[in-house]
């Protein structure tokens, strides 16, 4: 648990934070967000020390920071940067055992947990531990930097703007992965960004910040639902609704009573298409290999043409993903629907266009946390 | 069977290649039995007297007389002398001042140290010699305090140049990680502005070698000896002797700290 008092940071005679509190829960993401200049950045680095406070005190599980020194308490807080700021001199498997060799870890232990990190983050240890920063791409340098800061296994993580360098494609990935390494570390995380999408989709807590003081400090769905204040309406956007559906599991709304044809042959299909209008075709093992539509099949069509033969990885979305994700593959696609898998491609179900109105439409009551109460409309 | 043209360029073309693919700590152990073996034939061809006084008389027609009756091999081993002295007084200052203006606590003195180290190379070391007369006579102390001066420069511009070429974001993730003042100063810092501080030393220490022959003109001896002599007696043959050993000390000094460079610089830091 973190907890911060009525901090305050005056740089000469202005207040970069002002009398800012707020606690972030055991476990919980905490997301700082404002415009520049706002004081998340250095409200991050109070936390740690690296800027000590003007007045105000922080306590860390109960223990006021300032009673330890500076370096020991940072041994005990991961810490990932924007610029990673890996040390190109030795090798990502050195790179991470630097915590844990100042905590004095053996050296197999070091190792063993270098592994486990390079695994965890999603890159092969074996290909990855001996090379130096300057032979990674900026995503896996972004990788290298998390598992980092996850080295010693610490129980509260700052980052600042962890994935603000890397491309859309790659941010995307990284936050899919951090949600999915968070559900299972249970880490108290502050998070700094400028990028309200990014803050609906990781936090549990958003921190609105504006010149040094807090505008609001609630949970997403709060705050696009109640905005405190004008400031915080406007800097969320209009689309309020839209974002919404990014807190908004697709397994939460999952249908998975479709009508599905496996291994199907021509005179299957046939009578296949005669039930529905369209039937899902999977392989024997259930994996998605495409769909038919039935309208296509009366116009006289053969049934082995009349199919639609996909990818799954191209045409269908994971559980996990969220129905703003589900919204936008059937807008690009051009589809009513849109296929469920699991990570091997096996058909779980579909989400369709009427689903995501109902979840709209519904507002609150499907607006469940996405993360700890996945069974949705109670 | 013998070699002919094709073959011989193949054969250079291959050890290229060769040289090339072995790997760095390979390339780096043939580099320091090279440095080694130029480091012995230098010193057995400056010690065999009768050899250089023969290449001598060939060369220019004039018997060099043994300059006050001291062979070269000891004026060489008296300049190595010097020049080991002054650079090591040179490292000894400009190392830790340079470090210096880099932290904190010196970072307001940045411009006047770099001010007072750039006067120290623009001023001529003979007239630090001068200078230093009434302070300290003749001695080879002023020939020391006056290479030290010189070499200065590029020592401090170095590792100023150095560590503040070390990325901010490095030393931020640093710091946030819990490490220490001196551990990020020596196992990051240092580790990285590494290549261009040893270019610093070379440079200075290159410099040195060739300045110290104003030694000479204190009593110190070393290699400036035979050129001063041979300039007052008009005496080609020993002008050449020593500058000639002063130019393949030289030579030798920068291979060696070359291939000392290749041994400090960590992997990840080269290229």
């Amino acid at each position: 648990m973190i907890e911060l008092q009525h901090i305050t940071k005056r740089f000469g005679d202005r207040d970069a934070v002002d009398d800012l509190s707020f606690v972030v829960a055991e476990g919980e993401v905490a997301v700082l967000i404002g415009p520049s200049g706002c004081g998340k950045t250095t409200t991050l680095r109070m936390i740690n020390r690296l800027i000590e406070p003007t007045s105000g005190r922080i306590l860390i599980d109960g223990t006021d920071a300032t009673t330890l020194k500076p370096e020991e308490l940072r041994r005990h807080i991961g810490y990932a940067i924007q610029s990673v700021g890996l040390f190109p001199h030795l090798t990502v498997a050195e790179n991470i055992a630097t915590v844990p060799k100042l905590l004095g870890w053996k050296a197999g232990r070091i190792a063993a947990r270098g592994t486990e990190l390079l695994e965890l983050v999603g890159l092969d240890p074996d290909q990855y531990g001996p090379k130096y920063p300057r032979q990674l791409s900026g995503g896996e340098a972004q990788r290298v930097g998390v598992a980092r800061a996850l080295a010693a296994d610490p129980p509260v993580l700052l980052m600042d703007e962890p994935f603000g360098a890397v491309d859309p494609l790659n941010r995307d990935r990284l936050q899919v992965e951090f949600v999915k390494i968070q559900r299972e570390l249970k880490k108290t995380v502050v998070f700094v960004t400028h990028d309200v999408d990014e803050a609906i989709r990781l936090a549990d807590k958003i921190a609105l910040m504006r010149l040094g003081h807090l505008e609001q400090f609630d949970s997403p769905e709060t705050l696009l639902d109640h905005p405190a204040t004008k400031f915080v309406h406007d800097f969320v956007g209009a689309d309020a609704a839209l974002k919404r559906l990014g807190r908004v599991r697709v397994d939460t709304v999952l249908r998975t009573d479709v009508p599905t044809v496996r291994d199907g042959g021509a005179a299957i299909l046939t009578a296949a298409g005669k039930r529905a209008r369209f039937v899902y075709l999977t392989s024997a093992d259930d994996t998605l290999e495409g769909w038919l539509d039935s309208r296509v099949l009366e116009r006289g069509t053969p049934p082995a043409e009349a199919a639609t033969r996909v990818d799954w990885r191209e045409a269908a979305i994971g559980p996990d993903a969220s129905l703003k994700e589900a919204l936008s593959r059937m807008l690009a696609l051009g589809y009513r629907s849109v296929p469920v898998v699991d990570d091997t491609g096996h058909l779980l179900g579909e989400v369709s266009l009427s689903d995501v109105e109902r979840t709209m439409e519904a507002g609150d009551a499907h607006v469940a946390d996405s993360v700890d109460t996945p069974e949705a409309g109670e | 069977m013998s070699p002919t043209p094709s073959t011989h360029l193949k054969l250079a073309s291959d050890v290229a290649t060769l040289a090339a693919e072995l790997p760095r700590s390979r390339r780096r152990l043939v580099a320091t039995a090279g440095m080694a073996v130029a480091a012995v034939a230098l010193f057995a061809f400056i010690g065999s007297e009768a050899l250089v006084d023969r290449l001598l008389v060939r060369a220019f027609g004039t018997i060099p007389d043994p300059v006050f009756g001291t062979p070269l091999l000891d004026l060489t081993w008296q300049h190595l002398a010097i020049v080991a002295v002054s650079s090591a007084l040179t490292l000894a200052v400009g190392l830790p001042l340079g470090i210096w203006v880099t932290r904190e606590s010196g970072r307001d003195f940045r411009d006047i140290v770099s001010a007072a180290v750039d006067f120290g190379q623009v001023f001529p070391p003979i007239a630090v010699l001068a200078l230093m007369f009434p302070l300290l006579g003749i001695s080879p102390a002023s020939a020391v305090l006056a290479l030290f001066l010189y070499g200065l420069l590029p020592v401090v511009s170095g590792t100023v140049a150095g560590l503040e070429a070390v990325s901010p974001a490095v030393i931020d993730a640093a710091r946030g990680m819990g490490l220490g003042r001196w551990r990020i100063l020596f196992t990051v810092e240092l580790p990285l502005a590494s290549p261009v501080i040893m270019a610093g030393i070379r440079t200075s220490v290159i410099v040195n070698v060739g300045t110290a022959t104003v030694a000479a003109a204190t009593g110190a001896g070393g290699l400036g000896l035979p050129i001063f002599t041979g300039i007052n007696t008009s005496n080609t043959g020993n002008v050449v002797e020593g500058a000639l050993a002063v130019s393949a000390l030289a030579l030798l000094l920068d291979g060696t700290l070359a291939t000392l460079t290749s041994w400090v610089t960590p992997q990840g830091a080269q290229e």
